[in-house]
Parts: C-alpha cells; sequence; structure tokens
C-alpha cells in the first residue's frame, strides 16, 4: 500500500481543499472545486460542457466565424453540394447552409435561454410556496401544476402556439408555458424536507419574514436539483422549439431556425440529402451536448438523482 | 456433539476496495467447526456478519477473500465455479438474514419463496412441494399454514416473518446454519421465541450453527462455544459455559457492560479498547 | 399529491394511500375529474384568446353588420364567459367539439376516423419498444460500468437528443429512397387503397380480418419505419428507467437471501429483481405510451399518416380552432386515461398496495 503524504505548503490548491476553511467563502469555494474536481472525471459530461460553451461562442461570434450573410440569396447558386466555397453546400434560395447555422445557434440559444429564465423561476415560486405554507396553498397550487403536467408537451405548445399566433416569441412562450411544472414538483419537494428543519426555525426566532425564510433560506436548497433538471430538459426544449420551427410555428422566415431549416430541405431530401441532414444533426448535436452536461452535473450535484 | 470436523477455516481474511483504500474487515480468522453450535460475538463493524458472508462466498464485489484454508466437509470453499457454489448454498449451508421486512422479496407469496428454496436442490413436483413447505411453516409453528403460504411478507409481522426464514432456510435440510443477527431486528417478548424455534430445529435435525450477534449473554445461552471478534481478529475463544472466566479484558468489557440485577446499580463500567487487540 | 398524474423522468414511487378501497377510488375519481375540468378550462381559454374571430370566419368578411351580430349571438358570443364556459363544458360532455371548418364535419367525427391510424402507431412502437428496452436496460444494470452499460447509456442518451421529425426524414431517406426496403409515406400502397373496409380501423387487424395477406405485409412496409422511429424513443427511456430500476433491487436484501438459497443468477435477475422492477415499470410504459401519442405528431407529419397528429397540425396550419382544440382535448384526455390505467394496474401488480 502506498500511503500519500501531504506536504502542506500555500497555494490556492492547498486553500482550496483544506480541512479547516477559516471562513464561509473558502469553504463554499472547496466545496466547489471538489464538485469540479468530480465532474472533471467524467469525460462524456466534458464533452457535453464543451458543446454547450461551443454553442455559446458560436452565438457571441457569429458575424465573425458566418463566411457569408446567412440571409442573403444568390440564386444563380441555389441547392450547391458541399464543397470548398460552401463547407456544407447552399439551400433552395443559394444561401449558404454554414452561415444560416451559425446564426441559427444563436435562436437556440436564446429560445433555451429565455425559457429557462421565466420557468425555472416560476416553478421555483409556485413550489417553494406550495411547499412552505402547506394546507389549502400546497393543495391549489400543486392541482393547477397537475393540470398542466396532465397535458403532452408538444401539443400545448401547439394549441398555445395556434392561439397566439406563429412566431418565436409566441414559442418561447408556449415552451415555457409547458416546462415550469416539473421545476414546482421537484421545489416542493425539496422544501417540504427543509422547512421543518432547525435552521429555519432559528431564522424565524430571530424574526426574518416568510418571504425572508423562502428567498434566503429555502430557495438556495432547492437550487442544486433545480439546475440539474433544468439542464436536462434544455435538451428537451430545443426537440421542442425545432419541432414548432418545422412545423412553421416558431421562427419565421428567412430567420435560420434549425427545425424550419430541416423543414426547408425536406423537398430536396432525395437529391439533395444535405440540406435536411446538416441542421438536424446541429440539432441533435447540441441536444446532445446539454443531455451529457446534465446528468455529469446530476453526478455530482444531486446523487440521490442519479441513477 | 461430535469431534469430525465440518468446516475448517485458516486464516480467512476479507478486504474491501473502496475509494478511500481499502478496508480489511476480516484479518486472519481462524476457527473449527463440528456438529456443534458456536457463536461469533462482536460489536457492529468487528467483522463477524463478513465472516458468516465470506464462509458462503456471498462477499460483496469489491470484497476480496483469501484463507489459506476454507474446507467445508470434502469442499474446497476457496475454489467453486458459480455453479459449484450453488450446490453447497441452500442444500448445504444456509443463512438466516437479519431483518425479514428487507430479506424477504415483496412481490412474491411466502409460499412461493419457500417452494422455490426447496425445489432448487430436490427435483420433486409441484404439489409434494407445497406439502413440504406447508409442514415445515407448521414446524416453525406457524398456527395457520395456509393462510401465511398464501401471503406476501408485508402482511406477517416481524417474529413471524423471521420463522418464514427459518422454515425457507432449513426447509433444503443443510448441514449448517448460519444464523446472522438473525433476532436483533425484532420485538424484545418475540426475540427468545424465535432463537427457541430456531434452536429446536437445529437440534433435531442435528445441523450445526454458527451464531453471529452482539449479544454475549444471547450467545452464551444458546451456543457450545463463543468466538469474541474485535476488529476483524478474533481476540479469544472460548466455552459458553466458562465464560466468566474469559480473560480477555474485551470480553471481560462486554461481559460488564450487561447490568445485573443484584449489582451495583451506579454506574455502568465504559467498554475499554486498546490499540494493541487489534494487532494480533 | 395527484395519484392520476405524474410526468416524472425518473419513474417516482407513489405515496400508498392508506386509507380504505373505496376511499381510494373517490380520491381517483375526483382526481381525474379536477383533472379534466383543468384540461376544458385551458382548452376554453386558449379559444377565447385567439385572435382569430370565429364568427368572421364562419360568416366571411363581406357579411353586413346585421348578419355578423346575429351569428355573434347564435354563437353565444354575447353570453358572460362563465356561462360559455359551460355551454363549452355540457358540448364537450355530449362529445360535441363543433364543426370543422377544413373538412365540413362534426369534430369528433373526424377524430373517430383518423384516431385509429395513430392508436396502431403508437402500440406497435410501444411494443417494440418494450420488447427492446426492458432486456437492454437489465443487461445494462447487470453489467454496470462496463461496455454493455455505456452502449445502452449512449443509444439512451442520443434517444433524448435526437429531433424525431429529423429522424424520420432520415430513416425515410435511407431506407426507403436509398434501399428500398421499406415502403414510403401512407398506411398502404395508394393502389390498395380502395380494397380495404375499415372495421376497427387498424389496418393491420383490418387486412387480415380480410384475409388478404398482401394486403397485410404491404400494411406492415408501411408501418414499420415510422413505428421503430417512434418505439427508438420509447425504447431509450425504458430501458434507462429499467436501468435504474434494476441497480436500486439489485443492491436490496432479498437479492442476497436468493444467493443464500442457492438460486441461479439468472432467475435472480429476471424472477426476482425484474418482479419487483415491472411494478414502477408499468407507470413507466404507460407515460411512454402517452408520450408516444403525442411524438406521434411529428411522425405522422413525415410519413403522411392520416391519423390525430396529422389532423391537428393541418387544422392549426388552417387555424381550424373546433379541431385543434377537440383534438387537444381527446389527447389530454386518454393521457389521463392511461395515467389512471397505470395507476390501477401499479395497484395490482404490488401486493404492498393492493388490498
Amino acid at each position: 500500500m502506498n500511503t500519500q503524504t501531504h506536504i502542506s505548503k500555500p497555494g490556492l490548491k492547498n486553500w482550496l481543499t483544506s480541512d479547516t476553511p477559516q471562513s464561509r467563502f473558502q469553504a463554499q469555494c472547496g466545496r466547489t472545486w471538489l464538485g469540479w474536481i468530480k465532474f472533471t472525471e467524467n469525460k462524456l459530461a466534458m464533452v457535453g460542457l464543451s458543446i454547450v460553451i461551443g454553442l455559446i461562442l458560436v452565438t457571441i461570434f457569429a458575424p465573425i466565424l458566418a463566411p457569408y450573410d446567412p440571409l442573403a440569396a444568390d440564386l444563380t447558386n441555389r441547392i450547391q453540394p458541399p464543397g470548398a466555397e460552401h463547407w456544407f453546400g447552399t439551400d433552395q434560395l443559394g444561401r449558404d447552409i454554414l452561415s444560416r447555422l451559425i446564426y441559427g445557434a444563436q435562436y437556440t440559444l436564446l429560445i433555451v435561454g429565455l425559457v429557462a429564465i421565466t420557468a425555472a423561476p416560476l416553478g421555483l415560486l409556485v413550489g417553494t410556496a406550495a411547499g412552505f405554507f402547506g394546507g389549502w396553498v400546497d393543495a391549489v397550487l400543486m392541482r393547477i401544476t397537475d393540470i398542466f403536467l396532465a397535458f403532452p408537451k408538444l401539443i400545448l405548445a401547439l394549441a398555445f402556439v395556434s392561439a397566439l399566433g406563429p412566431g418565436i416569441e409566441n414559442a418561447i412562450l408556449a415552451i415555457a408555458i409547458t416546462a415550469w411544472p416539473p421545476y414546482a414538483r421537484i421545489a416542493r419537494a425539496e422544501t417540504i424536507t427543509v422547512r421543518k428543519a432547525d435552521y429555519i426555525e432559528a431564522a424565524r426566532l430571530q424574526g426574518t419574514s416568510n418571504l425572508g425564510l423562502i428567498i434566503g433560506h429555502i430557495t438556495p436548497m432547492c437550487m442544486s436539483s433545480l439546475v440539474v433538471r433544468v439542464t436536462l430538459d434544455m435538451a428537451g426544449m430545443i426537440l421542442i422549439a425545432a419541432g414548432l420551427g418545422f412545423l412553421g410555428l416558431g421562427a419565421q422566415p428567412p430567420m435560420p431556425e434549425w427545425g424550419a431549416m430541416v423543414s426547408d430541405g425536406r423537398q430536396f431530401l432525395l437529391e439533395q440529402w444535405w440540406v435536411a441532414t446538416v441542421p438536424g444533426l446541429a440539432i441533435f448535436v447540441v441536444s446532445l451536448g446539454f443531455n451529457l452536461l446534465g446528468d455529469g452535473l446530476r453526478d455530482v450535484l444531486d446523487p440521490r438523482g442519479g441513477d | 456433539m461430535s469431534n469430525e470436523t465440518l468446516l475448517s477455516v485458516k486464516n480467512l481474511e476479507v478486504t474491501f476496495n473502496t475509494p478511500k483504500g481499502d478496508v480489511h474487515a476480516v484479518r486472519g480468522v481462524s476457527f473449527d467447526l463440528g456438529r456443534e453450535r458456536l457463536g461469533i460475538v462482536g460489536e457492529s463493524g468487528s467483522g463477524k456478519s463478513q465472516t458468516g458472508r465470506a464462509i458462503l462466498g456471498l462477499t460483496a464485489a469489491n470484497g476480496k477473500i483469501t484463507a489459506d484454508q476454507l474446507q467445508f466437509h470434502d469442499v474446497d470453499l476457496a475454489n467453486l465455479s458459480p455453479k459449484q457454489w450453488r450446490k453447497v448454498r441452500g442444500a448445504r449451508i444456509s443463512m438466516i438474514m437479519q431483518d425479514p421486512k428487507y430479506s424477504l422479496n415483496p412481490v412474491m407469496t411466502i409460499g412461493d419463496q419457500i417452494i422455490e428454496a426447496y425445489r432448487e436442490h430436490h427435483k420433486v413436483g409441484a404439489k409434494e412441494a407445497r406439502r413440504r413447505a406447508l409442514e415445515m411453516l407448521e414446524a416453525v409453528k406457524i398456527r395457520d399454514p395456509e393462510r401465511v403460504f398464501n401471503a406476501y411478507p408485508h402482511e406477517a409481522s416481524g417474529g413471524m416473518g423471521q420463522r418464514v426464514m427459518i422454515a425457507m432456510m432449513l426447509i433444503p435440510d443443510p448441514e449448517l446454519i448460519i444464523a446472522d443477527e438473525p433476532t436483533s431486528a425484532l420485538d424484545v417478548t418475540v426475540q427468545l421465541q424465535v432463537m427457541a424455534i430456531l434452536d429446536d430445529l437445529v437440534r433435531d435435525r442435528g445441523m450445526a450453527l454458527i451464531f453471529i450477534s452482539h449479544d454475549l449473554q444471547l450467545v452464551s445461552s444458546f451456543c457450545d462455544r463463543v468466538l469474541v471478534m474485535y476488529q476483524g481478529h478474533v481476540v479469544e475463544e472460548l466455552r459458553a459455559s466458562e465464560l466468566h472466566n474469559a480473560k480477555h479484558p474485551y470480553t471481560k468489557g462486554l461481559l460488564n457492560c450487561l447490568p445485573k440485577m443484584d449489582g451495583d446499580h451506579s454506574d455502568l463500567p465504559i467498554l475499554e479498547r486498546e490499540a494493541s487487540w487489534a494487532e494480533g | 399529491m395527484s395519484a392520476v398524474t405524474r410526468n416524472n423522468r425518473n419513474g417516482r414511487k407513489r405515496a400508498r394511500f392508506t386509507s380504505g378501497p373505496t376511499g381510494t377510488v373517490l380520491r381517483l375519481v375526483f382526481s381525474l375529474a379536477i383533472t379534466f375540468f383543468g384540461l376544458l378550462l385551458v382548452t376554453f381559454l386558449i379559444g377565447r384568446v385567439l385572435p382569430i374571430d370565429p364568427v368572421l370566419a364562419a360568416v366571411g368578411d363581406r357579411a353586413p353588420q346585421e348578419v355578423y351580430d346575429r351569428v355573434r349571438e347564435e354563437m353565444g358570443l354575447n353570453l358572460p364567459l362563465w356561462q360559455q364556459f359551460f355551454i363549452y363544458i355540457s358540448n364537450v360532455l355530449q362529445g360535441n367539439f363543433g364543426q370543422s371548418v377544413l373538412t365540413a364535419n362534426p369534430v369528433l367525427e373526424d377524430i373517430k376516423r383518423v384516431f385509429p391510424a395513430t392508436l396502431e402507431l403508437a402500440t406497435l412502437a410501444t411494443i417494440i419498444g418494450v420488447s427492446l428496452g426492458i432486456p437492454a436496460g437489465v443487461f445494462a444494470a447487470v453489467h454496470k460500468g462496463k461496455w454493455p452499460d455505456h452502449l445502452v447509456r449512449i443509444i439512451g442518451l442520443a434517444g433524448y437528443s435526437m429531433p424525431i421529425f429529423w429522424l424520420g426524414l432520415m430513416g425515410l431517406l435511407i431506407f426507403y429512397m436509398k434501399l428500398d426496403w421499406v415502403a414510403g409515406p401512407g398506411r398502404l400502397d395508394s393502389f390498395y387503397l380502395d380494397f380495404i373496409e375499415p372495421t376497427t380501423g387498424l389496418m393491420l387487424v383490418d387486412t387480415l380480418i380480410e384475409g388478404d395477406t398482401d394486403l397485410f405485409w404491404n400494411a406492415v412496409s408501411h408501418i414499420i419505419l415510422p413505428a421503430s422511429i417512434l418505439a427508438y424513443f420509447s425504447l431509450a427511456y425504458i430501458a434507462r428507467m429499467t436501468r435504474s430500476f434494476m441497480l436500486e433491487q439489485l443492491s436490496q436484501e432479498y437479492i442476497l437471501t436468493a444467493r443464500v438459497k442457492g438460486i441461479s443468477e439468472t432467475r435472480i435477475i429476471w424472477r426476482h429483481a425484474l418482479g419487483n422492477v415491472m411494478v414502477p415499470l408499468v407507470t413507466v410504459i404507460a407515460l411512454s405510451y402517452a408520450n408516444l401519442l403525442e411524438g406521434s405528431v411529428l411522425t405522422e407529419i413525415i410519413f403522411a399518416w392520416p391519423g390525430l397528429g396529422l389532423y391537428i397540425t393541418n387544422s392549426l396550419l388552417n387555424a381550424d380552432m373546433n379541431a385543434v382544440l377537440g383534438g387537444t382535448v381527446v389527447v389530454g384526455a386518454v393521457f389521463i386515461g392511461v395515467n389512471m390505467l397505470s395507476d390501477v394496474l401499479y395497484r395490482l401488480l404490488d401486493p404492498r398496495a393492493r388490498r
């Protein structure tokens, strides 16, 4: 058996891994560091993280990265196969598919981001309130949640979009409306486990209001499982958004949204297969990235929920 | 009691490979067992349960068993294929687990589970197996065997569940029974009752018994011989009748922990430990 | 917590009701009624916030004001909202979803006509998904951390990440257009369409009833690709859940008991562990079945499959609101029904939950 002896020496790593942190901040950093170490050991999760970071970078640097204007039609260059000039070929209006893919990343990230920052807080609010107050508040809020859960997500989103009219804003709204109920469930479950805890009681005795308790003491306890679930759900959101785009109910032409691009390629599937294939692959890769990242995060943040 | 050796264990080691390094659960345990009742006593983590499991080759996947000798009759337990193991387990060596609430399959009827144990080792028809199972339920003093036969484990009380467990493990007629804390999950009132049933059956059928428990008093009243384990080592071996002559301070400590009706009530001694005991 | 509605990837075990059977049934029925009421409320509200004016859609934009007003009154749109809602509920309960603008039929009749196609597709897909997904999940759990486990995990993750409409297109491209192994869109070759009288509406069953094997095999070659593509999603979900439930059960004490008894590893896995896994797995299977009804929306479009999904989308693109809402209510009701069915099955399978 080989024993490793740690020679104590000053440095960031030792500060992070110290057994006797000097401050809450140091303890927090140390925990994050250990989580990160565990996360980096999971290769698939790192692949997922790289894909998501890649998506963000592509979104930011789209104008620099894209070789062509994504909207510029060039009818003399219609449906060109992949080649040196157009890496992924051109579509039915002669637009460069690669450039459209790069700009399309913006829409994907926009949809996912907006849904996450609307649905997650809504679910959190409903769930913590239900769990914290209990009684009829709980009964009513959870009943509403259950009703929304009873709907098939895509159908509900379809019905909403058809009522509100097609368009990217309405697609985002529709997806957010279908996305929040599971978060309410999670937040409620976490709240119930901690609401009777002594530290909550202690804070209450110090005169913290209900709202203060929920925001300051209960919400933080829900965050890790919520983050995991939202990350995993992002893959599903991307797929629903792409589905709406494919049906012509999401982003409207000539926006280079990936689902709509697959739909464009449908007509030339047999002879010009790349028009539909390439954007579909992009959806797949990005959605896989979020799934891998979410899986890895779950192993680190929420070991109970893991399989 | 006969002098014939049933089981011979020499220098048994069980090591678990965990993320935090190797854990030595059992370190160099040796004993011989005839047709007798042997008690193994120790605190939790002393390696007593792992000794029992190692004899059945049921150490968890991350554990490793080594021994200079692990001989059961003519069978070398150290080198068995999975197929050979299945002929030993249940049929020749069996084990009674701790808590019937977890150790019985919740979605199979009690009858099916007993029949399964029997038919695994005896080629008989369904009718004969059923008759045997009912007989066995009667043997463990269950009043309404038909009803219990058709019941699911959650419908039985703890005491009844453990009697079912005994019936299930004894029905193939093994030569050695390992009872791993068979009564510690039960109400105090039924503990002795269950122990008495087990004791009677083991005597009647001439089986050998290894009784694993943390309760030195209970063990000494049902066993011929006692091994005292501490941190994976056997620190003392003595006849149950000579418990009062225990030499090792740890055994004495265990004995002194029990309050005596006629003794001084003022203070119970604290169990003392010394690192040197674990070096054996 | 509702017994009727769950939508949880982890297939959480339900809290068990302690009260007697009557209490349980009452609670189920109550829960069912409330959820259905909510479903109607939501569809009603969606119908009301619609920017399309239903009166205008009915009379056309050239109609004079008096006609418009009269029709508006006839349609009950002058009444207070709550009265309109009750009229809506009583209509729905009588199976009256109004007229489809697109087909000029009552919506319910349209749905009755198209639903069997979706049912057939989703059922076949579930059968394929279950019969491959459960063994895959068991296999992965038994070989945890080894290559079969990784393989199942990757197949599963890919399934969760694949846009179904794209996979459908790729399937058509490869297996129909390039390889010509399967038939193309539709339920039958158009040449055969007049030969078949819908009895059950399930093409595979109807062709067998008529005893026409040519027709049957033609139907099979049409359904196999869309069903397999849907099945892949069901497989991914079921395999993942099976794996996770199996791992939980294999670490239980009763597994050790079975080993002590000398039972074979095969029997321990397939009888003891899987026997316990089936209890929560039924819920997962029901959920995936309900999800397939939804997943079929996009698949039906790709494969021109004349089912409910295609009907809803076509109506949607033509602003045929009665048909869209009718379809939504039916899919929602099936969802609720399947969930309740899974709850009942759960009770039957788990001896601890039945009384």
